[in-house]
């Protein structure tokens, strides 16, 4: 993987930049030496690190424009971050760039109990939301696994789900407003308490925009009243086919539930084996599946759900008559990376998402490439929303195997595409899947992305090096290859 | 004399583009036309007719995506997905008559270029949380396609919400996917009667804080409620707030119990069963009830749910004779105004200042809406933003040029 070369009069100006800085932000809040700047060398994307130039803390909205603007004047390049938990690089720094920690905004502004939202700064965790307006029987929905540490505006930049995305959506769907800082400086506000803000919708395109676009200092999120019961069913089957057929025919039956969780055989023993969360050993694939809302219509539709489990051919089926018992068949589902990282020195989490009917053809496609690379694959799959998270077992410190977990997990990313899904259902691109970008995308689609990042950062100072494969100059884009007089009228139906 | 393009494919809506991006040709792009008069009024030497890029391409119900040519007439596309017991849950309203026209018209492409969605979209979000992806040729004259035909994806920016909303005037669509879900198995209406406004939103915030899942919930002053066609609404003789319970039949039953129990000490309560609670959602999604007479000026204003009341108040105070409808607790404020020049646009932008929002001038003459901004205006820096994007889709300004703002029609090469 390739980040654009150091600009070697960027590093030389270093000094200066360091000085311009401290006139904006007190001397702490900006990291100059070597080992303090070791802490911001990587994410959730531990194979790639890099240390930053320069590091800033802000902890006002006005620092981040002065910040932004003397970047922008100076051609300095900048890298936002929240908590670091991306798992796709996105937060990964650049040699010659300034890496701004977005830590310092963690106040959580306003509760407005009555328009249903909350105002939170962008360094705000993800359940620190939910812990702010939970007394009240609130919460924020989005639930990605690294909830405890990830931060809100990291959730915007990546449009992050979790595994009750289904029902409730992701991120994009869930906030009304964010306040924005363009590279120039200029503070802007997209949304606000209501909904569906006039012209374009900016702020639906700055959601997933991995940090490219702006950056955000404030988020506005819609709050949901907690639903009054939760329960679980816990179903094995003998082959992912059975599993994936339960899934089919559970929507198809007009049931939408709150998650819909499957493992495969290797995922199951190695949560098994980590948290004794009661999972069945002897299956090929295991569904947890959980129902909200009221105690009638839980018990209802765990009993239908339960029905076509059994028709699809579950050789076991637990329903959670406690609570306690309903976290307990989570906690194996959310402790699954850990726990795979327990049986392998170094894994790779891949992210596709596929048209569901296509699991069986996937799986089967992904022991054959698991055995032509000769690395162990473990599968945890959103179910319901079709997105799969392969997770590649290997050792770093064998030497090459890095490299081949990487084209193994390219090529499950390509198979994801080629059956007609996705590179990434809710990590993002960052450095990691930017080089197959063209699997998906043509050049005019990667071209026409590029010209709207243009519109918000003409110099791509904001992030440079992620998400596109290849950085085409803003004023190359824009051309424009007029042919008057020799287009011919078209000849298609008038009148 | 306009001369009208109607491509049947991709490839000739591209030639069509091509030209007129050659030729420095603005375009102005329809499908029915049953929203012409929504926005700014656009007129050109030629058209780009869209309505014969249609049909559905791909609809599997237990993927949950449809996928369809732009052009496919909604209610083809909401009657197919009905019979395999499905829905697009953001509620698509028909406004046909709103403008004197005819209703169960209009294509899924204006749906999308108008981010249409109805009383459900406080729970289940707009047209724009429901386009998964799309190919297009764009104001260069050039076949992109973005997002997917998969309901979860974060690759490369989310450019179908860009599309939502854009009033074709970054793109002609060519072939979209859409998200369904299913329908519910059984709806309930509960009706408190003679609410003033201010208690009814209190009414409304109640029941959407409570965990019983709301769907839908409007309030329908006195005199606009006598207009209902629903029995229970309209010889009520009183103001009507309607609360919506939808999902499975147990289900239904029981948090409508819980709720009126909880609602009970707010008013009077009634039920309203399915098809009555249907007719009723509909005329509420449609703004039957305002639409005459004719010659009124509509306004649709989007501002926090709470602050629908006091900001009614505060426009009553200048205009007694307004008449309103909210929908979507309270955030969704529909006014009827008599017809002026002005169309009140300072009055009712103004008193939003004070609580955020906006407000779109939905229903007036051509001369009116090409004089008064129809969208509301943004601070300059949003704006030149937003313009940029324009240009980054459109830079020679062909594709519906000035409809969402004017200066749209001078943003230029």
């Amino acid at each position: 993987m390739l980040m654009p070369p150091p600009d070697a009069a960027i590093l030389e100006q270093r000094n200066g930049l360091i000085e311009d800085l401290r006139r904006i932000l007190p001397h702490e809040a900006v990291i100059v030496d070597e080992r303090s700047l070791k802490a911001f060398e990587c994410d959730g994307l531990t194979a790639y690190r890099q240390v930053p130039m320069v590091a800033v803390l802000p902890s006002n909205t006005q620092q981040v424009s002065a910040i932004l603007a003397l970047c922008h004047s100076r051609g300095v390049n900048v890298v936002p971050r929240g908590a670091g938990t991306s798992l796709s690089g996105g937060a990964l720094p650049l040699a010659d760039g300034v890496l701004m920690g977005m830590g310092k905004f963690n106040r959580v502004l306003d509760i407005d109990w009555d328009n249903r939202c909350a105002v939170v700064q962008p360094g705000v965790t993800n359940l620190g939301i939910t812990r702010a307006v939970e007394h009240r029987g609130f919460y924020y929905a989005p639930d990605p696994s690294s909830q405890i540490a990830c931060t809100i505006g990291g959730n915007v930049a990546e449009n992050s789900g979790g595994v009750h995305c289904l029902k409730y959506g992701l991120t994009t769907n869930n906030i009304l407003g964010v306040e924005l800082v363009l590279i120039t400086g200029e503070i802007i506000r997209l949304g606000g308490r209501h909904l569906d803000a006039e012209g374009y919708d900016l702020l639906g395109l700055v959601c997933g925009s991995e940090g490219l676009l702006g950056v955000i200092t404030e988020v506005t999120v819609r709050i949901l009243p907690k639903p009054t019961t939760q329960r679980a069913l816990l179903a094995g089957f003998p082959s992912s086919e059975a599993a994936g057929d339960c899934v089919a025919r559970t929507i198809a039956a007009g049931i939408i539930p709150g998650g819909m969780e499957m493992m495969d055989r290797p995922a199951i023993h190695a949560a098994e084996d980590f948290v004794q969360a009661g999972y069945p050993r002897d299956v090929e694939a295991l569904l947890v599946i959980e129902l909200d809302g009221p105690p009638a219509e839980v018990d209802d539709l765990l009993h239908r759900v339960n029905a076509i489990a059994n028709a699809c051919g579950a050789v076991s089926c637990r329903v959670s008559e406690s609570e306690e018992e309903r976290l307990r068949f989570w906690a194996g589902r959310k402790a699954a990376f850990p726990a795979v990282g327990r049986i392998s020195p170094d894994y790779l989490c891949m992210d596709g998402t596929i048209p569901r009917k296509k699991l069986p053809e996937v799986l089967t496609r992904m022991n054959q490439l698991s055995e032509k690379h000769a690395l162990r694959v473990a599968n945890v799959f959103h179910a319901g929303d079709g997105n799969l998270h392969p997770l590649i077992l290997y050792d770093a410190n064998n030497p090459g195997e890095l490299e081949r977990a990487e084209a193994f997990g390219a090529d499950i990313l390509r198979l994801c595409v080629e059956v007609g899904g996705v590179l990434t259902g809710e990590h993002g691109v960052g450095v990691e899947k930017r080089d197959l970008m063209p699997a998906m995308f043509s050049e005019a689609d990667l071209a026409q992305q590029q010209r709207v990042k243009c519109a918000f950062d003409p110099d791509h100072r904001l992030n440079p090096g992620k998400v596109f494969p290849q950085l085409h100059r803003c004023a190359e884009l824009g051309r424009m290859h007029v042919h008057k007089g020799k287009i011919a009228f078209p000849d298609i139906p008038r009148f | 004399m306009t001369d009208t393009f109607i491509p049947t494919t991709a490839q000739e809506t591209l030639d069509a583009i091509g030209w007129a991006v050659a030729e420095a040709k603005p375009l102005r792009l329809f499908g029915h036309n049953s929203k012409a008069r929504l926005g700014r009024p656009v007129q050109t030497a030629y058209n780009l007719d869209l309505s014969r890029l249609q049909g559905v391409v791909e609809y599997e119900p237990a993927e949950l995506v449809l996928t369809a040519r732009p052009g496919t007439p909604m209610a083809d596309i909401e009657a197919l997905v009905a019979g395999q017991g499905q829905m697009l849950a953001f509620e698509p309203p028909d406004f046909g008559p709103l403008w004197g026209g005819a209703a169960n018209r209009g294509t899924l492409g204006g749906a999308i270029g108008a981010n249409l969605a109805g009383p459900r979209r406080f729970k289940a979000g707009a047209m724009r949380d429901h386009l998964l992806g799309f190919s297009c040729v764009t104001g260069r004259a050039e076949i992109i396609k973005a997002g997917a035909k998969v309901v979860k994806n974060v690759t490369g920016y989310d450019l179908p919400k860009l599309v939502c909303g854009a009033y074709g005037t970054l793109a002609a669509l060519t072939e979209v996917s859409i998200k369904v879900l299913p329908a519910p198995e059984k709806t309930r209406t509960i009706l408190i009667y003679g609410l003033s406004d201010e208690a009814a939103i209190k009414a409304m915030a109640e029941a959407a804080a409570s965990p019983h899942e709301v769907s839908g919930l409007a309030h329908l002053p006195q005199t606009v409620a006598a207009r209902s066609g629903v029995r229970h609404v309209g010889d009520a003789n009183a103001a009507v707030t309607l609360i919506r319970l939808e999902g499975t039949d147990i289900s239904v039953k029981a948090r409508c119990t819980a709720l009126r129990e909880q609602l009970g000490r707010h008013g009077a309560l009634e039920e309203l069963h399915s098809l009555n609670s249907a007719w009723a959602w509909r005329e509420i999604r449609d703004v039957s009830l305002l639409v005459q007479p004719l010659d009124r000026q509509l306004w649709r204003i989007s501002l926090p749910p709470m602050q629908g009341a006091a900001y009614l108040a505060a426009i009553r105070a200048a205009l007694p004779m307004a008449e309103a409808l909210y929908d979507w607790a309270g955030g969704l404020l529909w006014l009827a105004l008599p017809a002026v020049e002005h169309a009140h646009a300072d009055l009712l932008r103004g008193a939003l200042a004070a609580c955020g929002g906006h407000a779109t001038l939905f229903r007036a003459p051509d001369s009116v809406r090409a004089a008064i901004p129809v969208f509301q205006p943004q601070p300059e820096a949003l704006a030149a933003l937003s313009r940029r994007v324009k240009q980054s889709f459109d830079p020679g300004n062909i594709l519906n040029p000035g409809r969402m703002e004017p200066r749209q029609m001078e943003a230029g090469v």
